[in-house]
């Protein structure tokens, strides 16, 4: 194998992981806010995932269309969840919260398998086979797209949060939770608002998702504990740690896939996930910021 | 010994001690009443009632949550498989060995996220991680067989050999029910030990614990490791009782879920309440399963959404499980919580 393919396949694994990273960056705004652990990540990934696919087979609308509107259902999806159920938990023990969660991932994952089966779901696009070729390196272009839309979110994510109020507002619910009910902020909405923005992140990361693999019901837990992994290595909170955690294991699975075998490509991502647990608590950029 | 049992009944009023003799009664005289069917059921509810109280000694009493319980049963379930098949040792003594693999493993994990301050949802993740290891790991084992499985001889009915754990489900009925009963003695005599106490106070307040002088790191380690080893009895019972072993399977977080929900919905914390919960629970789903049958539904997932939505309703609506509010309806409220 010359170095060609080490380099086909990092370029691969670093648009996937930049997708890896929007999703990531969903579950770290959440945290980071809220300060729930979303232990229905993947799941709520899964639900996207599969909004997208039958979209597409039924209407055939392309998942880059419907990038905006699908992450716009999964907002609503998430505020209501924080608003209904997740609020009266927040002031409970952290492991009360968590089973809430889980509890929430089951339901979401077999609901699914009732209602899809169990078989592979995958979205066949015009462009699924073609690729762009940059000197030694082709690059797929469904890989492209997704990794680009997921930048464009990403911006504007980091936009809403820097230069708007209400993204202001959010940011000082997450600094001083006291502070902010003294100053008369609206905790309960700015929390129910920034859980619906980090579903909308993983609606949009699912959505791009479904032009890189196919999907069945089976997936939302291994989604879920790649969010935690990404997060955790980046740095729970950070938002830019999301997105370098997500380019970081997108990479190493790539790699691993590509010298080992794909099969115990998740085994790299842990390994990394123990070190970085162990040598690095906090994460690369790890920071109580959002 | 006889403090051990003077530690071991101090405390409990004569009705409880009657409830629990008479529960044991019906359990003991269940597999003349019981059919097949309600046998098998019967075994799956105190496996869950022994899982639940392992877990419970290292969530309920020590307050480590551990999300990865299925690497302990797992271990314990193939290293006494690969010895019975590879060089026909027998259950018990692989048991032996499993019991300190199980604890080493433990102890492992809990020494690197303890000594490096890895606590809370971060400490969950991290037994998560480590069980994924354990189930990605053995799937490219050959030696195990790898995704293949591994697969015990089945067993000959003509008549039952406990040493070698082969023999008809009233036999193994009595081992798990045997197993839990043993595991419900030693939760109450740690609970009621000096190791116990410290547990409680670190569960509590774990600041406050070290301020008065209690060596958490140790303690915490011991919570883990007893609790790894009494898991992984469950593991060996598991693959005699089955016959066969699949890394996609055994080492599942669904496994680990499993074994949790038990004692979140009959009371974490408590000494009865993984045994109650993992009653209701099963009972539930199985009646669930025989309605849907009945009505001619065969939904695959159906069952799992049942158990979430217990699960919700139970940390939505009773925060201390069942187990707690029962108890005090009984008279017979558990004071060591």
């Amino acid at each position: 194998m010359g170095l060609g393919v080490y380099l086909n396949v990092a370029v691969a694994g670093l648009l996937t992981g930049l997708v890896y990273g929007l999703m990531a960056l969903g579950l770290s705004v959440i945290f980071g806010v809220v300060r729930v652990v979303n232990f229905a990540h993947g799941e709520m990934m899964s639900i996207a995932m599969y909004i997208a696919v039958v979209l597409f087979s039924s209407f055939h609308l392309d998942p880059l269309v419907m990038l905006v509107p699908i992450a716009a259902v999964m907002f609503v999806f998430g505020y209501t969840l924080q608003a209904g159920l997740i609020n009266p938990f927040i002031t409970r023990p952290e492991h009360s919260q968590f089973l809430l969660v889980v509890a929430l991932a089951i339901i979401i994952v077999n609901a699914l398998l009732i209602i899809f089966g169990p078989d592979a779901r995958t979205v066949q696009t015009s462009y699924a086979y073609d690729s762009f070729e940059l000197g030694a390196v082709i690059v797929d272009a469904s890989k492209a797209y997704a990794a680009a839309a997921a930048i464009v979110v990403t911006t504007a994510l980091f936009a809403f949060f820097r230069f708007t109020l209400i993204g202001k507002a959010i940011r000082a619910c997450a600094d001083n939770y006291t502070g902010a009910l003294v100053v008369g902020l609206n905790v309960n909405h700015l929390y129910a608002l920034t859980f619906a923005l980090g579903a909308a992140c993983v609606g949009a990361a699912g959505t791009m998702m479904t032009l890189i693999t196919d999907v069945t019901p089976a997936l939302g837990p291994g989604y879920t504990l790649l969010a935690f992994v990404i997060v955790i290595t980046g740095g729970l909170g950070s938002m830019p740690g999301a997105l370098i955690g997500g380019v970081l294991i997108g990479l190493t699975e790539a790699l691993a896939g590509l010298l080992f075998t794909p099969s115990a490509k998740s085994m790299f991502a842990f390994g990394i996930l123990v070190l970085v647990l162990l040598f690095r608590p906090q994460g690369i950029l790890g920071r109580r910021l959002v | 010994m006889d403090a051990m049992i003077a530690r071991l009944t101090d405390g409990l009023s004569r009705r409880a001690f009657v409830l629990l003799a008479g529960l044991l009664a019906v359990l003991l005289a269940a597999p003349w009443i019981a059919n097949d069917y309600l046998l098998t059921v019967l075994i799956v509810i105190l496996y869950l009632a022994y899982t639940g109280q392992a877990w419970n000694i290292m969530m309920g009493f020590a307050g480590q949550l551990s999300l990865g319980h299925a690497i302990y049963a797992g271990l314990g379930a193939y290293i006494p498989a690969v010895l019975f098949t590879r060089l026909g040792i027998g259950p018990w003594v692989g048991l032996l060995a499993a019991v300190p693999v199980a604890a080493a493993c433990g102890a492992i994990i809990g020494f690197l996220a303890f000594r490096f301050g890895v606590a809370g949802v971060y400490f969950a993740i991290l037994t998560i991680a480590f069980a994924e290891f354990a189930r990605i790991g053995f799937d490219h084992l050959t030696f195990v067989n790898a995704s293949a499985g591994l697969f015990l001889p089945v067993a000959q009915l003509a008549h039952n050999d406990l040493w070698r754990l082969r023999g008809s489900p009233t036999m193994f009925y009595y081992v798990i029910l045997a197993a839990t009963v043993f595991a419900l003695i030693l939760s109450r005599l740690l609970l009621r030990s000096r190791v116990g106490y410290f547990w409680l106070a670190i569960r509590e307040d774990e600041q406050a614990a070290r301020a008065a002088g209690i060596d958490t790191f140790r303690y915490k380690m011991y919570a883990v490791m007893i609790s790894a080893a009494v898991t992984s009895f469950a593991g060996v019972f598991y693959a005699f009782f089955y016959n066969n072993l699949f890394p996609e399977q055994v080492f599942n977080i669904s496994r680990s879920i499993e074994m949790i929900l038990g004692p979140i919905i009959g009371g974490i914390g408590t000494l009865f309440g993984p045994i109650l919960g993992a009653f209701v629970l099963t009972g539930l789903a199985e009646s669930v399963t025989s309605a849907m049958a009945a009505f001619g539904l065969d939904l695959p997932g159906a069952k799992q959404i049942f158990y979430g939505v217990c699960l919700l309703l139970v940390v939505v609506a009773l925060p201390e499980g069942i187990w707690p509010s029962l108890a005090r309806r009984l008279g017979i409220g558990e004071r060591e919580r």
